[in-house]
């Protein structure tokens, strides 16, 4: 298939995702077992509780838009680099497959959505990883979309909400991935010191390089229930320590525990929590467009 | 067989080799009157990274780097090199010090990683990762880094963030080690040498990325062959560049830090035509 078939199709699925704006991991089957409890629900009731398992409260990893779709009011999406895509910077075996697959499979450019949109009235920078993408690994295209967006979000003075979900370092794309977490730490740094009220929402999973920089670096830390939030993962560390590890070790509630989060938020409280972070903090947070 | 002609595998058993130099000996070389600082204040020292103050050419600098020990005893002591948390949180205090005190920071490089075990996890290795980044992206002081062994993952560019990054010509810098690389991506850790041509992580790779600003040649062999011609070497081009940097504004320092770093990967990027 040519590239600009692929691109049309690309742009085709991206234009009917934001129409329906959901395009969540579940597939469309009328009932499906919850990977949690291992009870059958129906699909219907999946979408009308936000893909969390009504029976056991087991949050489901969702897509970008369909995650922002939740937060933000009604209409006021507007996305920011939409055309920003990675170029294979190495030349790395396969790896343009692999990135045409995930761009017709997910119907984004790249494994994040950056945007300006409102919560509650307030305007603000916002941004979401999708792990349908690679595993929302960071490569340096997605260091470079959030890194406009906290530029962006610090020249105007907007409130800034970044959702993470990603298994780490983007492998095929090798140091330059790794400098995305110099480079969004960095930006934060400058957007925090003039003064930038930032919000890092962890969500299943956020692990490696990305908890590494910019998922840390939050004024407030807010975690989904359940979210694996680490450094290395879990398989790695078993390796390491020859042992298994502890029920819920790295879990949301652990790291809560531990002193590393400001709260766990259920899905479905997460919008007006946010509005009520985004009315504490006021300053930047209220500027009406 | 010539410095020039090593195969990036080879190079990788170079900057492993146990008797080549690392950051005590370095300090040792470079740095006299060397005071060694210990403790992050809130639970432990953790002897994988190894910072003091001392005085480089008669000025007060502040160093910082990893250190993998030489024997036995010293591995378990430094955990090969791989540090956890409580390092980076000291590195930190060290780094507020050099702040405050105008001193500048020379942070060395050489760990395979950061220690991804339980208790490291459950202190915060991302955070305190993650914090380092931010602090040493924002210091108004000169910082020079300089990778002399492994640069392996967030754990080696937790120390990265310098206004100059030189490399030793043996050296290595990767998103991850070569092993851990071929087990994420083939699910087969035995492909580490497969793994170490396709990742670019030799000093001519990452110097024609950008990655780095200039290769230190080696003596022939490597760096354990010949370490006083390499401290020679190493201290030449500390003067040089940390003289430089010294001529330049707090300001400018972290503003050139900053465009250094924002620049990082924008090759990697392309807008898609619309």
């Amino acid at each position: 298939m040519s590239n600009i078939n692929i691109l049309a199709q690309r742009r085709q699925k991206l234009l009917a995702l934001k129409a329906l704006r959901s395009s969540p991991v579940v597939p469309a089957h009328k009932e499906e077992a919850c990977p949690s409890c291992g009870k059958l629900v129906a699909r219907r009731d999946l979408s009308d509780h936000h893909y969390v398992c009504p029976l056991c409260g087991y949050h489901h990893p969702v897509g970008a838009y369909y995650r922002l779709s939740l937060v933000l009011d009604k209409g006021t999406f507007r996305e920011l680099e939409v055309n920003l895509i990675s170029n294979d910077p190495l030349q790395f075996p396969d790896y343009k497959d692999k990135l045409d697959q995930a761009r017709r499979r997910t119907g984004m450019g790249e494994g994040v959505v950056t945007a300006l949109g409102r919560i509650g009235g307030y305007l603000v920078a916002v941004g979401a990883l999708d792990s349908r993408f690679l595993m929302g690994s960071m490569s340096a295209a997605l260091g470079e979309k959030v890194t406009r967006l906290i530029e962006y979000a610090g020249k105007n003075k907007l409130p800034l909400i970044l959702f993470s979900a990603s298994g780490g370092a983007r492998m095929q794309e090798g140091i330059l991935s790794l400098m995305q977490m110099a480079k969004t730490a960095a930006a934060l740094e400058r957007f925090s010191r003039k003064g930038g009220f930032y919000i890092s929402v962890l969500t299943h999973p956020t692990t490696g390089g990305v908890t590494a920089s910019f998922a840390s670096l939050g004024d407030i830390l807010l975690a989904e229930p359940g979210a694996l939030i680490g450094f290395a993962g879990p398989r790695v560390i078993e390796q390491t320590i020859g042992q298994k590890l502890p029920e819920g070790f790295q879990r949301a509630e652990y790291l809560l525990e531990h002193g590393f989060l400001d709260a766990v938020v259920p899905r479905d409280r997460l919008r007006d929590v946010l509005i009520q972070l985004l009315r504490l903090h006021g300053k930047g947070g209220d500027i009406r467009g | 067989m010539a410095n020039r002609d090593l195969t990036p595998a080879e190079r990788v058993a170079l900057a492993r080799h146990p008797g080549r130099p690392g950051t005590a000996d370095f300090i040792a070389a470079l740095i006299s009157d060397f005071f060694e600082q210990r403790g992050d204040r809130f639970f432990g020292d953790d002897g994988s990274i190894l910072g003091g103050v001392g005085l480089f050419h008669g000025r007060p600098v502040t160093v910082i780097g990893h250190r993998k020990g030489k024997t036995l005893e010293e591995h378990m002591a430094y955990n090969f090199g791989m540090p956890s948390p409580e390092g980076y949180r000291k590195a930190q205090r060290l780094l507020r010090q050099a702040e405050k005190f105008r001193r500048p920071v020379i942070t060395f490089i050489d760990t395979s990683g950061a220690y991804p075990g339980l208790e490291a996890e459950a202190r915060g290795q991302g955070e305190a990762i993650a914090e380092t980044l931010a602090l040493l992206s924002s210091l108004t002081v000169p910082v020079i880094s300089v990778v002399t062994g492994e640069g392996g993952s967030g754990g080696a560019l937790a120390l990265g963030v310098g206004n100059r990054v030189l490399m030793l010509e043996n050296a290595v810098y990767s998103v991850l080690s070569p092993e851990g690389f071929a087990s994420i991506l083939w699910k087969d850790a035995s492909r580490s040498a497969e793994a170490c041509e396709v990742m670019k992580l030799t000093a001519a790779d990452l110097l024609s990325m950008g990655v780095i600003d200039a290769v230190i040649p080696e003596p022939e062999g490597g760096a354990h062959e010949n370490p006083h011609v390499l401290y020679q070497v190493l201290d030449t081009t500390l003067v040089r560049e940390l003289g430089a940097l010294e001529k330049q504004s707090g300001a400018a320092l972290a503003a050139g830090r900053y465009k250094k770093f924002r620049a990082m990967g924008l090759n990697a990027v392309r807008k898609e035509r619309t």
